[in-house]
């Protein structure tokens, strides 16, 4: 079952980047899917970003209770946990509920309505149309997301450490500062650029092969977000074994 | 003219179409009626690609559309119309976005060419005015007049209509008849209609073609319909006590 469905899934990619009809329309369609997914998702990764900084922060301060250990320590710890897996794993996971299940649900829907078998009928890439788009929106929004991510949660590390006493903005900018390996960069765009992939495609394929009524499109995007899940999760272990 | 050659489709065990051939006219407005599970939607969409049947063939024009894969069938594609049963709008489109989709497409013309397109194609289904609607603000008879115009808008040679009346009153019903009828008849289009409503068939079956379990079980016009000796057919015409009514009086 699980190799027909990845069978399925490899032959809609197939079809996804098969010869656009009309550039242009397309063109159209990226910029819209860029401010659905970019802006509409800026929102909620900023709020959750900032908590995560502020979070791991505090609880870095509570675990190090050894006076052998400076406090400085805090800032690269929560540098390199935002950056590694906290902004990349975390925002991804939020995005699969908030921009998976709305992509599973919208095309099941033009599914179930028909419109899919419309595009169909007037000679159009139907996979391409509709997914294509969503998809390079995803893949340029989503790692630019993260990059947000990674600013507002060293942030949040910085005025919860300040506010709480746990560290002094001096200690958490030196601890920031202090051994930053840039390559930790490349692997949370990495990342982001897989996930984002997953995020889209997983989703689309949930939502182009539902058939049925109401009852099936809710069942196609509650699929979407699991399957996403797991996922990200399983490639978020690959690519660290690989990259780090 | 559209022939369909000895279609056979089956879904698992069940089959669904048994060798079913028929020729529709252009000019002409061919009916597929038959009770539910019949097949003649199956037929359709095994007509329009939307299914490959198991064996047979579909023929545009003497093209054989089956034996094509999915690039060469775009030609045939933009000869032809479809109205679906709930419409199939865009939901995301206005009216005008909806019938212009097709046109940005597959044409090079101007946006004020375009919009002339929009305008006369929306007078000849007497929606004129209503571009700026969404689907969502439209009533079921004016969203198949706008699935007729979308569907007219490319000027098709073929034209399909998968249940145009369902869910319709019956005056809307009779207007969507007509409006088929009608353009079928100006733009000699070849036309074929899934229906099992006895209004159309009496109103607008110039030539009807009726399935009972998978096969061609009858063909003929309206004319002749309530004169024949077949079982089935008589069974599915006179379900209604209208129908057995109106021809007893």
């Amino acid at each position: 079952m699980i190799f027909y469905h990845f069978g399925k899934y490899i032959l809609l990619l197939k079809a996804i980047f098969r010869k656009p009809e009309k550039l242009s329309i397309y063109k159209n369609e990226i910029f819209k899917e860029m401010v659905d997914i970019g802006l509409g998702s800026l929102g909620i990764i900023s709020i959750i970003s900032v908590f995560i900084g502020a979070v791991t922060t505090v609880q870095t301060a509570f675990q190090l209770t050894s006076d052998l250990i400076p406090k400085s320590i805090i800032g690269g710890i929560t540098r390199d946990s935002t950056i590694l897996e906290l902004s990349p794993t975390v925002c991804s996971l939020v995005l699969a509920g908030k921009i998976g299940s709305s992509i599973a649900s919208q095309i099941g829907t033009m599914r179930v309505t028909e419109q899919i078998d419309a595009l169909e009928i007037m000679g159009i890439n139907a996979p391409g149309f509709l997914i294509l788009p969503k998809l390079l929106a995803g893949v340029i929004m989503i790692p630019m997301l993260v990059i947000v991510a990674i600013f507002l949660s060293i942030s949040g590390g910085y005025l919860a450490g300040s506010a709480s006493g746990a560290v002094t903005a001096a200690e958490f900018i030196q601890g920031l500062t202090t051994d930053f390996i840039p390559f930790t960069v490349v692997v949370a765009m990495v990342k982001a650029f897989v996930f984002a992939f997953i995020i889209t495609t997983v989703s689309a394929y949930q939502g182009y092969y539902t058939s049925g009524g109401a009852l099936e499109v809710g069942q196609a995007s509650t699929k979407a977000v699991v399957i996403s899940c797991i996922a990200i999760l399983v490639s978020d272990y690959i690519i660290a074994q690989l990259l780090l | 003219m559209i022939e369909v050659k000895d279609i056979y489709k089956s879904f698992g065990e069940n089959q669904v179409l048994k060798g079913i051939s028929a020729e529709f006219k252009p000019g002409v407005t061919t009916l597929i009626i038959g009770g539910s599970g019949s097949g003649k939607t199956t037929l359709m969409k095994n007509m329009v690609g939307l299914h490959e049947p198991d064996s047979g063939k579909v023929l545009y024009d003497g093209r054989d559309f089956t034996s094509m894969n999915t690039h060469e069938r775009i030609p045939i594609r933009k000869e032809i119309g479809m109205l679906f049963q709930g419409s199939a709008l865009f939901d995301s489109m206005t009216v005008e976005k909806n019938i212009r989709f097709p046109l940005d497409m597959f044409t090079e013309q101007s946006k004020a060419e375009k919009l002339d397109r929009i305008n006369f194609v929306l007078e000849r289904v007497n929606l004129a005015g209503k571009n700026k609607l969404y689907p969502t603000e439209l009533s079921g008879g004016m969203k198949k007049r706008v699935g007729i115009a979308r569907a007219i808008a490319m000027n098709p040679k073929y034209l399909f209509c998968d249940e145009p009346n369902s869910g319709l009153d019956p005056k809307s019903s009779i207007m969507i008849d007509e409006l088929i009828k009608e353009i079928t008849e100006e733009y000699n289009i070849t036309t074929a209609v899934v229906t099992h409503d006895m209004n159309s068939v009496m109103g607008i079956g110039d030539h009807i073609i009726f399935l009972h379990q998978g096969k061609k079980w009858w063909e003929g016009s309206n004319k002749e319909i309530t004169s024949t000796d077949n079982q089935e057919l008589n069974d599915f015409v006179f379900a209604t006590k209208l129908m057995e009514t109106l021809l007893k009086k």
